[in-house]
């Protein structure tokens, strides 16, 4: 065993826990009369530091550690956590969850045994690991870049975050698995001034890896494109308001399908038939030209997981596929209801909040045309290049985004730039108005974080460059006349 | 001694200790900050439970100083081990700091005693003892009462009731020691109701209060739930255009929460913000007083000292349209060569930024139906989607839904419109402030009227 943080559950920890003591906990758990039970051992540790003014200003690092303990019976749950692995204290927060079957018989729980996960982000030394040193010496080679690029950037503040989370669950079925996930993100913002005008610009991205991540985007490289957001924006022109072709930019993009589609499609919306998708398997529910999956095996990705926070192994679920909806992003309970197998899609943000279904890497698969030839096809409308976040009604489908960086396109070329950028519409409408894809398909850098009832989990999402006819642009200007 | 004083005598002995240890093992300042909470979390959906979380949980903040070199940690883990690795992870990355001219702690005189903290009344021993049971059926009953208000309400996302309690404690170096606890108790009800075309319209509302017996009724939540979800059927966009908006006293809190993130010492003095140099200067029509008030009574965000251990001050922000003062901490003011508004907040990890306590837009005389019906013609909104907001330039442009204004009256429902203003002339194009102020929230703002704003639309 190296490095300097490890769980106490862990083999050879302080508080290592095994198969017996799995197989106590969930017997506890079950004495009330509960069909399933399950334990989720979390033990993360986070870092990050923010170089500002020219200067390493704030370094901070936290440990959050406890077990959840879960307990279900028919639809309900029971839920209750403990922060010390003393096994008083882990019995009382099992003997909590068990209360909500209270009056049935105690059942068995299956004896658990380990189960063998792949290993999707194979780091050879953890960011948590190495000295405090080369990651100032990063921020560094960012401020120094941004600052050197252009008199007009007046600010830079540059951030580094790392963290990694060790988990341990066993279930009343029988099942037991680990994973150790470590995740890191950079972040760099700009801001230039220019005779009053002041814009900002920014760049990350980072992914389940170690510093290596910058051998491939370097500092240098981060700070160039946030100050060129920032430029370009110090130029920009109101944008217009009202109804336009918009073409989204690949990789990033992906976050539109995620809120636009993907929630849409989390199983626990459609089992309580809240979601606009429910009831619609094999159903066309977008243009023939979308294949969207949601993909938790790909190397190295932010979204990605060997192992989701119920101990099932997650691959990759095509939810739809052509144009016609597949199936739904499904947890253990969701599963259950439907009558099928959990397919790996249980998250949750910490210890401290029982799992839903919810999304690892979501993306819609590449097609056939050259992007320069989309853009071509436009007379009027919106390229959209930066995302700032966006928001989707799940009961309807109607989705809001914010672009950080957008231009309009006239007669088939990409011009002025755009401020303040709004795209709104219906998730089903825009999937099926998805007249172009193009096949440069592009996996977006590790940026993204979605919320969901209050819970954060790290996503990742991917696209080609894709054409919409007719959406809601919210700008500022209404077209003359 | 109540449950409570003495487990916050606890806690202010175990942050002591902490920030002792730290002292001892090099820095020049310590700061501790304990917290312990404890909550029941309960949700009901189609009058089934659908859960019931039940969990305490403590956790230890600490930040050094190593010269003017800054550190701070965080720990769930309260054993002597965990203990141990806060304070030496924080005395070894403040080495790892660079120094900052501006970083320090208040000047002891600053700090606040015991006899000058006020009474906030935040504390409901009620709350901590409201059960499973209870809490399950008052769940059942708001979701019921939303079902039985119209028979088009035909599915739920279903009801929470959460109940909560929070005991804190802080000790530093520089000499101040105190804790604070309150209490927090919230219903919240979320309905859905089938529309044409295969759509679905989920709406929702909540209560939340201090004291227990200040929790609205729950069937009036649910009846609320109701009415709001039904008003949104056949919803539909609207052709672009400029147009007067009436936000709704939510969506207004929700473009006074704008305005509080811009009015901040530190995004003042990182220029991420467009109030940079506008303090004496028109920010609002002269219809907008602002204020920051940490000492009311009972409310969300009151509090009698900061997380620095400054007394806490009701702040004037915005006097008839006029930006008085940014909210500052310690480091924000010397930053900008001011002094504290006794704004400080510190995280549960250790990091300190200023931030507002209950930030409320003043209420005027007139009545929200006045408002309306003074408008001929005009957007009223409801709710807003989105993060369209840019705080260096206010440019603003988010999704919302509601309702249309004809003739003086609300009209036909609106929904999948985007408006747009930059949020400096959206202020200043308040042209009417109605009277409907309530306190549920910690930034609060009753209805108000923009002038003319862009929406786009079909």
């Amino acid at each position: 065993m190296t490095g300097r943080y490890h769980a106490p559950f862990a083999e050879h920890g302080s508080h290592a826990v095994d198969a017996d003591i799995a197989d106590r906990l969930l017997r506890i758990a079950l004495e009330k009369g509960g069909d399933y039970a399950d334990l989720f051992f979390e033990y993360s540790v986070s870092g990050s530091y923010v170089y500002d003014e020219q200067i390493l200003k704030s370094a901070r690092r936290a440990v959050s550690m406890g077990l959840g303990v879960r307990v279900m019976k028919g639809d309900a749950t029971g839920y209750a956590y403990c922060e010390d692995f003393s096994f008083d204290a882990m019995k009382r927060a099992a003997k909590t969850a068990a209360q909500i079957a209270a009056g049935g018989q105690p059942l068995a729980p299956l004896a658990v045994s380990m189960r063998d996960a792949p290993n999707r982000y194979p780091v050879s030394v953890e960011s948590l690991d190495v000295d405090g040193e080369a990651k100032k010496a990063i921020l560094e080679r960012a401020d120094r870049a941004a600052r050197a690029s252009d008199s007009r950037v007046v600010r830079v503040d540059a951030s580094f975050a790392e963290s990694a989370r060790e988990v341990l669950i066993a279930n009343s079925l029988g099942h037991m698995a680990r994973d150790r996930q470590p995740l890191i993100r950079f972040g760099i913002h700009v801001i230039a001034e220019d005779a009053g005008n002041r814009q900002s610009g920014s760049s990350g991205g980072g992914g389940r890896m170690g510093l290596e991540y910058f051998d491939g985007q370097t500092p240098e490289w981060h700070a160039e494109q946030a100050v060129k957001q920032a430029l370009v924006m110090l130029d920009a022109r109101e944008a217009p308001a009202g109804e336009m072709d918009v073409v989204l930019a690949p990789g990033d993009s992906g976050i539109l399908l995620h809120e636009a589609v993907g929630h849409g499609l989390e199983a626990d919306f459609n089992r309580k038939k809240t979601s606009n998708y429910s009831g619609r398997v094999g159903e066309e529910v977008a243009s023939a030209l979308c294949t969207v999956v949601d993909d938790a095996s790909l190397e190295g990705s932010r979204g990605s997981i060997n192992v989701d926070d119920e101990g099932q192994l997650p691959t990759r679920s095509v939810l739809i596929e052509d144009g016609v909806l597949k199936g739904y992003m499904q947890d253990r309970h969701s599963a259950d209801f439907f009558g099928t197998t959990p397919d790996g899609h249980g998250r949750r943000q910490s210890f401290r909040s029982h799992p839903m279904p919810r999304m690892t890497n979501t993306m819609l698969m590449g097609g056939q045309d050259a992007p320069e030839d989309i853009i071509r096809s436009v007379s009027r409308g919106v390229y959209a290049k930066k995302f700032g976040g966006g928001q989707v009604d799940i009961a309807n489908g109607d989705f809001v985004f914010s672009l950080t960086e957008g231009y309009l396109i006239e007669d088939g070329k990409v011009t002025a730039p755009l401020k303040g950028v709004n795209l709104i519409g219906n998730g089903p409408d825009a999937m099926r108005n998805v007249v172009m894809l193009g096949h440069d398909f592009e996996v977006s850098d590790g940026i993204w974080t979605c919320g969901k009832e209050g819970q954060s989990v790290p996503v990742g999402v991917g696209c080609p460059t894709i054409k919409i006819a007719s959406m809601t642009v919210g700008g500022t200007q209404v077209a003359g006349g | 001694m109540s449950n409570a004083e003495e487990e916050a005598k606890a806690l202010v002995d175990l942050g002591r200790s902490v920030m002792e240890r730290a002292i001892e093992g090099g820095a020049d300042v310590a700061e501790a900050g304990v917290h312990s909470g404890s909550h029941l979390s309960v949700k009901v959906r189609m009058s089934e439970p659908e859960l019931v979380e039940e969990a305490g949980s403590r956790a230890l903040g600490l930040r050094v100083m190593v010269g003017q070199r800054v550190a701070s940690t965080y720990t769930s883990d309260l054993s002597e081990a965990g203990q141990r690795t806060l304070i030496e992870d924080a005395l070894e990355l403040a080495r790892l700091s660079e120094s900052d001219e501006f970083a320090g702690p208040p000047d002891p005189s600053e700090l606040s005693s015991p006899t000058q903290w006020a009474d906030l009344d935040t504390f409901d021993e009620g709350v901590s003892e409201i059960s499973a049971d209870e809490a399950l059926s008052r769940a059942q009953h708001g979701e019921r009462a939303a079902f039985d208000f119209d028979p088009r309400i035909t599915n739920s996302e279903g009801a929470s009731f959460t109940r909560a309690r929070g005991v804190s404690a802080l000790v530093t170096s520089g000499g101040f020691a105190g804790s604070d606890y309150g209490t927090y108790a919230s219903l919240v009800v979320n309905p859905v109701a089938d529309d044409e075309g295969g759509k679905k319209r989920s709406g929702y509302h909540w209560s939340a209060s201090r004291h227990y017996a200040d929790l609205e009724d729950s069937q009036a939540v649910g009846e609320e739930a109701a009415r709001r979800t039904i008003a949104q059927l056949g919803a539909k966009k609207l052709p672009t255009q400029e147009l007067p908006v009436i936000f709704d006293k939510d969506a207004a809190r929700s473009i006074l929460g704008l305005f509080a993130g811009c009015v901040l010492g530190s995004s003042i003095w990182r220029k991420s913000s467009y109030l940079v140099d506008r303090v004496g200067t028109r920010v609002a029509s002269d219809l907008v007083d602002i204020v920051d008030d940490p000492l009311l009574p009972r409310a969300p965000g009151s509090r009698a000292f900061d997380g620095e251990g400054l007394l806490c001050r009701r702040n004037v922000v915005v006097e008839g349209g006029v930006l008085k003062t940014y909210l500052m901490d310690t480091y924000s003011a010397r930053k900008l060569g001011q002094t504290s508004t006794g704004s400080a907040s510190r995280s549960p990890a250790g990091g300190i930024s200023p931030s507002t306590s209950n930030l409320i837009l003043k209420a005027n005389a007139q009545s929200r139906d006045e408002l309306i019906a003074e408008t001929k013609h005009g957007l009223y909104v409801t709710s807003m989607m989105g993060f369209g907001f840019n705080a260096v330039t206010g440019d603003f442009s988010r999704g919302a839904s509601g309702f249309l204004i004809q003739n003086g009256e609300l009209s036909d429902p609106v929904s999948e419109v985007t408006i747009s203003l930059n949020l400096d002339q959206l202020l200043q194009r308040i042209d009417a402030v109605a009277d409907d102020l309530d306190q549920r929230t910690a930034i609060a703002s009753p209805t108000f009227r923009v002038s003319s704003m862009t929406l786009a639309g079909s």
